[in-house]
């Protein structure tokens, strides 16, 4: 069935959550899990966004904060906080964030590409931006959040 | 591989060429000996033959050219000189590759082997090696026995005086050939197989019971052999007691002389005469039948049972590496899992329970003795490595025109499978490097007064729960001021840095730095160390280079004995937790105030035995709060690397405990000064410190070198 329809209109399933108060989403395939915030061990000489490490059923995976990450300003302590779990390219990491929102499924074209804007640091790890209810969603480029600091992606 | 039976051919065959080269390699020495050319020609035969029955055709023909000149080596007519060692030694390399090949299903350009053939030819002189068609000639044929009447190999009858037919042997055991586990009835047995014998107990030495000591042993056995066989074979039965027994051996000419006049045939069964020592079996020569008796009245002796179908290679098991793993892993986690256990009862002040807390630790002892099982099926020798390592000796000195020779020492040390497998890059680079590098040209050496061939030792040997591997060259050692005038040249310091030797030898490890004036195929890319300490580094060990100018240089690897588990001492500091090496430490100390000197504005030395050690930061180097305050810290003394002995500060020791090291790397990258991460009882997650680099961090001119190396090992990974 889906096949047969036209690549555009087909449905890319999205979650979305909420970080220093703007809406972020990231694509439903590289979502593992969602966790409740559990104190973490702070890695030394770490970025400011990687709050530090903690375990996932005896894995170390590094946690960031996702606010931190957009120049948000550091995420505030609240027993909201959720941990989203994602895999990119064979990494486990936790994305430190305010509340997940919800699943939203649209059709590929409905994602814009992100305009221009003068934030460097948005424009690299932002892929695109989807309209919603009250809004827009800005749809996470895991890859450059992950490795921003190393400078050295493509 | 779809052919479980191709599968075992190959897994055969790796042995088979350890096998081979383990042969060629012992050729040169004095060990040399007949046994030695047979068995490296059963191993390329089995190789043809194998190959043969898979239609391996390139692969049958190479070894067919490479056993017809080892029949030839075999046969004495073709002279083991060096030249024809090296050539075959360079083929048993050429075959393993075809090995490769063919497993892999890829093929080998001809001129490759074809070059081998010729030479293997040239070795030959006119003799020619028939070529053989792989598969048309390979069959199974039928060998046909002769199988001669029993009869004509034991003539009957006294018809054949004078000739020697057999032999007489005196045999008078004494009491050591018991204690050694020696019985003679299995040596009678074995006698027996060699022809048609008669055995007569003599008694006459046997004291009355009131002399009678049962560790003394007065039996004596004449035996009268009937056999073709030569003495050689009849002496070969008793080679195992040589030494332990009165034997003389002496050829029995027709008929058997009379028996001698102290020898008084034993009718009864003398078994309570029998020393205790003596099979419990008594033998009863039964002058009727003696050989039967002799062969079958040679029950094991109970005790002996057990190791009775122990005899023979050992039996091993081939199981999926992966299965191993899961094993592992499983282990790893019910030893976090026993920790949490034991925490708890801890944290439970109220209930002292002494049952529990026993019970606690034999788990924590049977889990441990578990994961050592465990581990161990993990464990290989380094055996297999170090022999790919003396192919890349001979194929640096052949290319790069120098003479040298691999010595190899602990090839038994047992090391886990993984650090084997992802040794092997780096030492191949350490090795090529000792060669091309290290190892002056012929008239360099013969300048030095050295000898024209250069030596490179391979050694591995086990220290307090680490593997050490050194590679040693005797070599010209490194050129500082040109290694210092390159690293300049190349901007990888700057211009007027003062650097001492220890750090001069430390550029070598930097990405990007390669002495090499010209780039050979093997080295020179300027990839070289770098990717050694990466890569080691990446096992969880670390990389140290030692130089005698004229006289060679010396590279350690220091590896953990496992990947998976470590003794760490659990401590604080900065309000973490964070688990130093239990390897490094050499003690703690809490410091009296008058121990401690303060050295420029923030620099503290600790006076130890009369001794100044410079005191570490933890919490500092890590960019954690300082926590100690006023209060007097506690040191832990740890080996570096880099300064020697060093203290560093922590706020507390919590615990001495086995910590699972898990990755940083798979999930995040590397953290300066952290070298894994562990998780504890409480279920979170405590850093591993790394001391080396913790103390590296603070060696004089700001950022310290290794860092530098290390960072720049990681950018290489990440681009990678």
């Amino acid at each position: 069935m889906q096949m047969l329809e036209d690549p555009s209109k087909s449905l890319v399933e999205f979650v979305t959550f909420s970080a220093g108060q703007q809406s972020f989403s990231i694509e439903i395939t590289q979502v593992r899990e969602i966790r409740r915030w559990s104190p973490v061990t702070a890695l030394p000489h770490a970025p400011r966004e990687v709050l530090g490490v903690m375990n996932l059923r005896g894995s170390v995976i590094p946690i960031y904060d996702l606010a931190a990450r957009f120049g948000l300003g550091q995420t505030r302590e609240n027993p909201r906080n959720v941990i989203v779990v994602a895999m990119h390219g064979g990494q486990t990491v936790g994305l430190l964030v305010e509340a997940v929102s919800e699943i939203l499924s649209v059709p590929r074209d409905q994602i814009q590409e992100t305009p221009d804007i003068r934030s460097e640091l948005a424009r690299q790890s932002i892929t695109g931006v989807i309209p919603i209810e009250n809004g827009m969603t800005r749809v996470i480029d895991l890859g450059a959040v992950l490795h921003h600091s190393a400078k050295a992606v493509p | 591989m779809a052919n479980p039976i191709l599968e075992t051919f190959f897994e055969e065959t790796e042995e088979l060429l350890e096998a081979l080269a383990e042969g060629l390699a012992s050729m040169p020495g004095a060990a040399f000996n007949k046994e030695t050319v047979n068995s490296v020609f059963r191993a390329v035969h089995s190789i043809k033959g194998g190959a043969g029955a898979f239609k391996l055709t390139e692969l049958v023909s190479f070894a067919h050219a490479f056993e017809t000149v080892m029949d030839a080596v075999r046969s004495e007519t073709l002279a083991l000189t060096p030249q024809i060692l090296h050539i075959l030694t360079r083929s048993a390399d050429c075959l393993a590759d075809l090995v490769d090949a063919a497993r892999s299903g890829r093929t080998i350009a001809d001129d490759v082997t074809s070059g081998f053939l010729s030479a293997l030819q040239a070795c030959l002189g006119e003799g020619t090696i028939e070529a053989v068609d792989a598969w048309d000639n390979f069959e199974f044929h039928a060998v046909p026995l002769d199988l001669q009447p029993l009869a004509d190999l034991c003539p009957q009858g006294a018809d054949t005086l004078g000739e020697p037919s057999g032999f007489r042997i005196q045999f008078h055991p004494y009491p050591a050939l018991f204690t050694n586990g020696h019985e003679p009835a299995l040596l009678f047995a074995a006698l027996g197989e060699l022809g048609q014998m008669t055995c007569r107990l003599d008694l006459s030495q046997l004291p009355d019971w009131a002399g009678y000591q049962p560790s003394e042993f007065h039996l004596h056995w004449t035996i009268e052999l009937e056999t073709d066989e030569s003495e050689i074979a009849v002496q070969e039965v008793f080679e195992f007691v040589h030494g332990l027994c009165d034997l003389t051996i002496e050829p029995l000419t027709r008929p058997p002389a009379a028996a001698e006049p102290d020898v008084k045939e034993v009718e009864g069964a003398p078994a309570l005469a029998m020393p205790s020592l003596a099979s419990p079996d008594p033998i009863v020569p039964d002058p009727p039948t003696p050989a039967h008796i002799a062969v079958a009245a040679a029950p094991k002796k109970p005790e002996r049972g057990d190791d009775g179908e122990a005899k023979g290679p050992k039996a091993t098991l081939r199981v999926d590496l992966d299965r191993v793993d899961r094993l592992i892993n499983a282990v790893g986690e019910l030893i976090i899992n026993q920790a949490m256990i034991a925490q708890r009862l801890q944290d439970m002040t109220a209930t002292r329970d002494d049952d529990l807390v026993l019970h606690i630790e034999d788990y924590r002892l049977l889990a441990r003795d578990i994961q050592e099982g465990v581990m161990a099926i993990r464990a290989q020798p380094v055996k297999s490595l170090f022999q790919r390592m003396s192919r890349i000796v001979r194929e640096a000195a052949d290319s790069s025109g120098k003479l040298a020779e691999l010595m190899t020492f602990g090839e038994g040390t047992e090391v886990d499978k993984t650090v084997v497998e992802r040794l092997a890059d780096p030492l191949t680079h350490m090795i090529r490097n000792a060669v091309d590098h290290g190892i002056e040209n012929c008239a360099a050496r013969a300048a030095a007064g050295k000898p024209p061939m250069g030596t490179i030792r391979l050694a591995a040997a086990h220290r307090s729960g680490s593997v050490i591997i050194t590679v040693k060259d005797d070599g010209a050692g490194l050129n500082r001021p040109k290694i210092l005038e390159i690293a300049k040249r190349k901007g990888l310091i700057p211009a007027e840095a003062e650097l001492s030797d220890g750090e001069i030898d430390q550029l070598l490890f930097m990405a990007g730095f390669s002495t090499a004036t010209s780039v050979s195929n093997l080295s020179g890319r300027g990839v070289g160390l770098d990717v050694v300490r990466t890569a080691v580094q990446a096992l969880g060990g670390r990389v140290s280079i030692a130089t005698m100018p004229g006289q060679g240089t010396e590279f350690t690897i220091l590896l953990p004995l496992t990947l998976a588990v470590m003794d760490g001492m659990v401590v604080t500091v900065g309000g973490q937790t964070l688990v130093v090496p239990i390897t490094s430490i050499i003690e703690t100390i809490r410091p009296r105030p008058s121990d401690l000197h303060r050295i420029g504005s923030d620099e503290t030395l600790l006076s130890i035995r009369g001794r100044m050690i410079p005191v570490v930061d933890v919490a500092t180097s890590l960019g954690f709060p300082n926590m100690t305050g006023e209060s007097m810290p506690l040191l832990l003394l740890v080996e570096s690397e880099h300064l020697g002995e060093c203290a560093l500060v922590v706020d507390a020791v919590l615990d001495q405990r086995q910590v699972v090291i898990k990755s940083l790397e798979s999930n995040f990258g590397t953290v300066p000064g952290v070298s894994a991460a562990t998780v504890l009882g409480d279920g979170r997650i405590a850093l591993i410190l790394d001391p080396d680099a913790i103390v590296g961090g603070r060696m004089p001119g700001g950022q310290p070198l290794a860092n530098i190396a290390s960072n720049a090992g990681k950018a290489a990974y990440a681009n990678a």
